[in-house]
């Protein structure tokens, strides 16, 4: 079971603000799939490793060799507020 | 050329009609173009006019001309490109995805970009911020999800072909609820470079298509190694044109205890009757056993959310999309990330955040990582003993618009049969297998018949899939009229 605590916690970790009624759902959600999740105590994983990844590859190396990557017009064309030629955000401390 | 002939033709016919002159290829593509603009699907969210649709495309190759359409989860340059998210409602990408770049080097000219569940989360096309993409065969019925606008537009004449992705089922699971031939690739065969990401251990693009040969033709455009994505291996040799015509000497395993509870009666009988047509051919059915499969969609749904939860911790209104607030820091963040994802999107991070959250890791994304091996391990021994693991591709044909919207696990119940192969990284497709109405009565609706392979074993699943789909002789002009207005 979720507890609305924790429904604000989790928002707090993902960075999301949500509503009252947003908390209050998701609680029933999340409670009600993760029930359906909790199933997987069943499975037999003594000694078994994890998959992270299915394709048989390790170290895929290349050369350390500096090429051009985006221009920096173009990358900051999409910026919601771009000054200075950099990405300008709003100050960390709310302005009292 | 008649309309009703370049509307008859899938892909490889229509190359072969440009081939040889019977049609031009501008009269190909205004023909598609004119088709697209009367979409009454909602399949598309973006569309191309004769200069856009042409831009970056090379005028030679085995398919110039062919135009086709792509997934909006696809970068490309200069063409809008929204995940169908309000999150990048605006967003224009400066670069091109490797795929899209492919099907370009081959001369194929882009239709427009199709509808979606938001950043590929769901299973009914239900979650777009735009709207719904609706049924061909029905308008009131989901085309499935989330490659659901490329299935509708393909179903429904709007397009020849087109481009997915598929994380645990959004390509073959839209492709059977319209009729159509779905592929999902090996992981690792097509890059993802310049796709969107959604869960990055899962995610891959794939072809949905009219034919299986269609399918053999895109995939042999799209796969290979790309220096862009250090996961991407390509396949060796390549994909070659199917034309088998028999299946002697094949065996297909049916893993009879996942096809139980909660699958359609129609379902199961042209399941069933696919299975006599396999003998018919010459193929081997036997049982088999997946004991693990039936915890796929438990695993899935920590993994998948997990990977997004990270993935998605990038939209934080800084470098692009949308901005909500310019309050402070911490409150633009919340802000712009409440306001630009919708239910299932937000459902899906809470859901990782939790599973990644400390002093529930071990219990949930360490456990379902290795829940996920047991899986890897099921098929690895059934292949032992089997050329192929058949399934039917969902457990029910098209369902009503609204029908699953209150339930989230009932939804997640859509990708039963899709989301063991999409854990085990190994390439399965989707193919018309007849019609059926649902339990309860309604319409005839496609039912898909899925057939899974080991890893990097495409043509031999494209060349049984070909023998198949000969025998079944499946039928989809009747909604190829279903799409326009």
């Amino acid at each position: 079971m979720i507890e609305r605590e924790q429904v604000l916690h989790v928002a707090r970790l993902s960075r999301l603000r949500l509503s009252e009624t947003e908390i209050d759902t998701l609680a029933g959600e999340l409670s009600s799939i993760l029930d359906h999740v909790d199933k997987l105590a069943e499975v037999d994983i003594e000694g078994v490793e994890p998959t992270s990844h299915v394709v048989p590859l390790e170290n895929v190396l290349r050369p350390d060799e500096p090429r051009p990557s985006l221009d920096r017009d173009v990358a900051l064309s999409q910026a919601p507020d771009p000054a200075d030629g950099a990405f300008r955000v709003p100050s960390p401390q709310a302005e009292s | 050329m008649s309309r009703s002939e370049l509307l008859a033709a899938d892909g490889a016919a229509t190359a072969a009609l440009i081939a040889s002159g019977e049609a031009s290829a501008n009269e190909v593509l205004d023909f598609w173009l004119e088709r697209a603009g009367s979409d009454a699907l909602n399949g598309y969210l973006w569309r191309a006019d004769r200069e856009s649709a042409r831009r970056g495309v090379a005028a030679d190759g085995p398919l110039a001309g062919v135009p086709l359409a792509i997934k909006d989860i696809f970068c490309t340059e200069g063409v809008p490109t929204t995940a169908a998210s309000r999150m990048l409602e605006t967003y224009v990408p400066p670069y091109t995805a490797t795929a899209v770049g492919r099907v370009a080097g081959a001369g194929m000219p882009m239709l427009g970009k199709t509808n979606m569940d938001e950043f590929a989360m769901g299973s009914s096309n239900e979650n777009s911020a735009f709207g719904p993409s609706l049924n061909p065969w029905d308008h009131e019925r989901v085309p499935g999800g989330s490659s659901g606008g490329s299935a509708a537009v393909v179903a429904g004449g709007l397009a020849p072909w087109a481009l997915g992705t598929d994380t645990g089922g959004s390509i073959r699971q839209p492709a059977g609820f319209c009729g159509i031939v779905g592929l999902k690739p090996t992981y690792g065969s097509i890059s993802r470079f310049g796709m969107i990401a959604f869960a990055s251990s899962l995610d891959q693009c794939g072809p949905l298509t009219r034919s299986v040969t269609d399918a053999a033709l895109l995939l042999d455009v799209l796969q290979g190694r790309d220096r862009m994505d250090s996961t991407s291996v390509g396949i060796e040799g390549g994909i070659a044109r199917p034309s088998a015509e028999r299946l002697d000497g094949l065996t297909f395993g049916v893993p009879r205890g996942l096809i139980g509870e909660g699958i359609e009666g129609g379902v199961l009988a042209r399941f069933e009757e696919t299975l006599l047509k396999i003998a018919d051919l010459g193929g081997t059915i036997a049982d088999i056993e997946l004991p693990h499969a039936g915890h796929a969609i438990s695993a899935y749904y920590v993994l998948a959310p997990a990977e997004a939860s990270t993935n998605l911790s990038r939209y934080d209104g800084v470098r692009y999309g949308l901005r909500a607030s310019d309050e402070d820091l911490l409150s633009m963040y919340e802000v712009t990330r409440e306001e630009g994802f919708g239910p299932e999107v937000k459902r899906r991070i809470m859901l990782g955040t939790y599973a990644l959250s400390s002093g529930y890791y071990d219990a949930y994304y360490g456990r379902a990582q290795r829940v996920r091996t047991r899986i890897v391990e099921d098929f690895d021994r059934a292949f032992g003993d089997v050329d192929f693991v058949v399934t039917p591709t969902s457990p029910t044909v098209a369902f009503r618009l609204g029908e699953k919207t209150e339930d989230p696990w009932a939804m997640y119940q859509s990708d039963l049969f899709t989301v063991p192969m999409s854990l085990a990284g190994i390439p399965a497709i989707s193919i018309p297998a007849g019609l059926a109405r649902p339990d309860g009565g309604g319409p005839e609706l496609p039912v898909g018949f899925q057939i899974a392979a080991p890893a990097f074993a495409e043509q031999r699943l494209l060349d049984a899939s070909f023998a198949l789909e000969g025998a079944i002789g499946f039928d989809g002009t009747a909604a190829l009229e279903g799409g326009v207005a």
